[in-house]
């Protein structure tokens, strides 16, 4: 009975600290706010408008509609023009542009010969007729990039020329169940709830017990009866429900501005969402009672944060990852939360039929409030 | 039960090659205020800690109000109270959330809880600071803030670590009559000071340096007991007076004080008065009066250069 009161003692005075820091109850707002536009612009996979060159040796009326053709595409625009190949790759190298088109003298007859455009001619099997119309020289150092410039390979080249376009038949039909449109926000929005709750719940929790001990309240405490882990469960309470303002602001924001659906049902997600909440004051709390100072704190909660980011598939598909990485991203509690959120929000699928990511949330905390509690030694050695 | 609070022997404390405390004895009985003298470094806070339970020693034996430490420190924490150096209470709250937090920590409740912080708030003279930020309130009134805290849930063994260090003369005289106020309701004291009027206030000290006890016992025995005369010489060029007497072996030490000289001679001098008259820089009409010790005088003859 005293436990559950020192409990409340503790909780009770972390959400009047709180409430006087007026800088950390901004970013409790600020952050999901921000971040969400930010990220939900910015992050695109679909690549477009990518400034480009253009060195066009033939300088005749079909070289421009072949510019205009690649144009109406909206991958590339082209911004500059230049006399040679020379200038043109100097550019690439100061980064003005990242590919240039090369048009060659005699693109009308190349043009001519193309098996696209062919003039009814049967494609040809000899060196002469087989040669591409121009060349893109490309920075092949940013993958999506150069991916998004190798598609415009096999562009149909028949509009060029006023002639019927001859729709072949695909080798393979996809039909997309979700997310039709292939909107990025789609994915990302979901995704960003577990990076934005991975960043500001580490980052609370991480310099809870750190700031005690800095300001000297801590050699006050430990003199007290209250027990370690009263002191770790009233510290991360009051963080619950911040984490879980930010979450319905994200999905709010996400819906009224992006769109995203909310497919699933509510009580699923908060479920999911409760245990990640959990799970990452958890982690906040051990880093506390290893981390001598705020910015060890602070360090420590990036060394998770980024591996959050990237590894989590977030950023990049899960499935796609070699293996060693994906056995990091199992041990991170990020990882699963973003299986679970995307799942309930875009898939609607019952989190229960996903008991391996609940059980291993689950096991996370329990884990790690035993190991913070049990590192949360109450003396000063 | 023992009649001694706080029983510690051989008790030592190293930070790496630091002797922070060297083989300690103590006994302080039940009931009264104890004082721990020193000068800065000197282990006051460190040997607090050890016998808070908040550091472990390297060796010796600590018994508190009958608990084994380190072993028992958590069956400690209801019947001792601490009162760090530093203020360790949370300057973004306030006085009221401040002494409401302790008394929920310590388990009290409801209408407990609100009559004990009035209680506290009355008899520290916090009323005026109530919804004051702790952070906001002057040395003093955080130290009368911090001196609640600490007593808020009636303990019988009180730890003050230089409770007064930002406290003017005035307050600081209210300051010990709350301390005995709560020796007389029955509880142990043990507090550190730098001041020598505090000390003497104690009914036993302790005079500490470089982590050894150099002396212990009452401030009057102590005093009766220095092994030293102290003589004021009344004479026109102290200055060289001074050196010259500091060459004396039978001279402790000898320090200005305004006019006079107040001059440390050790006990084996049978007749100090008439020992400095024979000195040839004494003028035969300096006034030389032999004066009661002061508790400063034990200090300078048990610790640095002039150690008996
Ligand atoms: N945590 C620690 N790590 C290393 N050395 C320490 C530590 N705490 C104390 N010391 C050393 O132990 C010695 C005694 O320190 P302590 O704080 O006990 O002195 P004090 O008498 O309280 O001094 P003050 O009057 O300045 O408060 C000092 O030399 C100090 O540097
Ligand atoms: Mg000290």
């Amino acid at each position: 009975m005293n436990g559950l009161s020192r409990i409340q003692a503790i909780f009770g005075k972390e959400l009047l600290q709180l409430k006087r820091d007026k800088m950390t109850f901004g970013m409790v707002i600020m952050i999901p706010l921000i971040q969400l536009l930010l990220f939900g612009f910015a992050i695109n996979t679909n690549v477009r408008h990518i400034p480009v060159g253009l060195v066009d040796h033939s300088q005749t009326g079909l070289s421009r509609i072949l510019v205009q053709t690649i144009s109406a595409t909206q991958v590339v625009e082209f911004s500059e023009h230049y006399i040679n190949v020379e200038d043109a790759e100097a550019a690439i190298a100061r980064a003005e542009i990242r590919a240039v088109l090369v048009i060659p003298q005699d693109v009308s007859q190349r043009l001519a010969r193309h098996q696209t455009a062919g003039f009814g001619s049967p494609p040809a099997s000899d060196e002469e007729t087989s040669r591409p119309v121009a060349q893109w020289i490309v920075d092949g150092s940013d993958t999506m990039i150069a991916g998004a410039i190798k598609s415009l390979r096999n562009m149909p080249l028949a509009e060029l020329l006023n002639k019927p376009v001859n729709r072949s038949t695909p080798t393979f039909e996809v039909a997309l169940l979700y997310n039709p449109e292939q909107r990025t926000a789609v994915n990302v929005v979901p995704g960003l709830i577990g990076i934005i709750l991975t960043m500001t719940m580490i980052m609370f929790t991480s310099a809870a017990i750190v700031r005690e001990r800095e300001r000297g309240n801590l050699e006050m405490l430990i003199t007290t009866p209250v027990r370690s882990i009263e002191l770790m469960l009233g510290k991360i309470i009051p963080y619950i429900f911040i984490g879980a303002i930010q979450v319905s602001i994200i999905l709010g924001l996400g819906h009224l501005v992006f769109n995203v659906p909310m497919n699933g049902s509510l009580g699923q997600l908060a479920g999911a969402t409760l245990l990640f909440i959990i799970a990452s004051l958890v982690l906040g709390l051990v880093i506390s009672t290893i981390a001598k100072n705020q910015l060890q704190a602070t360090q420590m909660t990036i060394f998770v944060l980024l591996p959050s980011i990237l590894l989590s598939g977030f950023m990049f598909p899960y499935d796609g990852m070699p293996d060693i990485a994906q056995y990091i991203a199992e041990i991170l509690p990020a990882t699963h939360f973003m299986r679970l959120v995307r799942g309930v929000i875009l898939r609607d699928v019952a989190i229960i039929d996903m008991r391996h990511d609940l059980i291993w949330l689950t096991l996370f905390s329990v884990v790690g409030l035993a190991v913070a509690s049990f590192r949360f030694k109450k003396n000063l050695d | 039960m023992s009649e001694y609070a706080i029983k510690a022997s051989s008790l030592s404390r190293n930070f790496g090659e630091i002797k922070a405390i060297q083989e300690l004895d103590l006994e302080v009985e039940k009931g009264r205020i104890y004082g721990f003298l020193g000068p800065n470094g000197c282990g006051k806070t460190t040997a607090i800690r050890l016998l808070t339970g908040l550091l472990k020693p390297s060796s010796g034996e600590i018994e508190v109000l009958g608990f084994t430490l380190p072993k028992d420190a958590e069956k400690l924490r209801l019947r001792i109270g601490y009162m760090t150096q530093k203020f360790s209470l949370y300057d973004d709250l306030t006085v009221k959330e401040n002494l409401q937090f302790i008394a929920k920590i310590y388990g009290l409740s409801g209408q407990t809880k609100k009559r004990r912080v009035d209680e506290l708030i009355d008899l520290y003279g916090l009323e005026e600071k109530y919804s004051q930020l702790a952070g906001s309130m002057s040395g003093g009134q955080r130290q009368r803030l911090g001196l609640a805290a600490a007593t808020l849930h009636k303990p019988e063994l009180l730890f003050l670590d230089e409770p007064t260090s930002a406290v003017d003369p005035e307050n600081r005289r209210d300051f010990w009559e709350k301390l005995f106020d709560l020796c007389d309701q029955g509880a142990t004291i043990l507090v550190s000071t730098h001041y020598m009027d505090e000390a003497e206030r104690c009914h036993k000290l302790a005079i500490l340096e470089t982590g050894i006890k150099r002396a212990d016992g009452s401030p009057e025995i102590l005093m009766r007991e220095m092994g030293a005369s102290v003589v004021e010489v009344a004479a026109s060029d102290l200055r060289q007076l001074k050196q010259d007497l500091l060459h004396l072996p039978q001279v402790i030490t000898a320090a200005q004080l305004g006019a006079r000289l107040r001059v440390l001679v050790k006990d084996s001098v049978a007749d100090p008065l008439g020992f400095l008259r024979q000195q040839k820089n004494i003028q035969p009409d300096d006034i030389l009066t032999q004066v009661r010790p002061s508790l400063e005088d034990v200090f300078v003859t048990c610790t640095g250069e002039g150690r008996l």
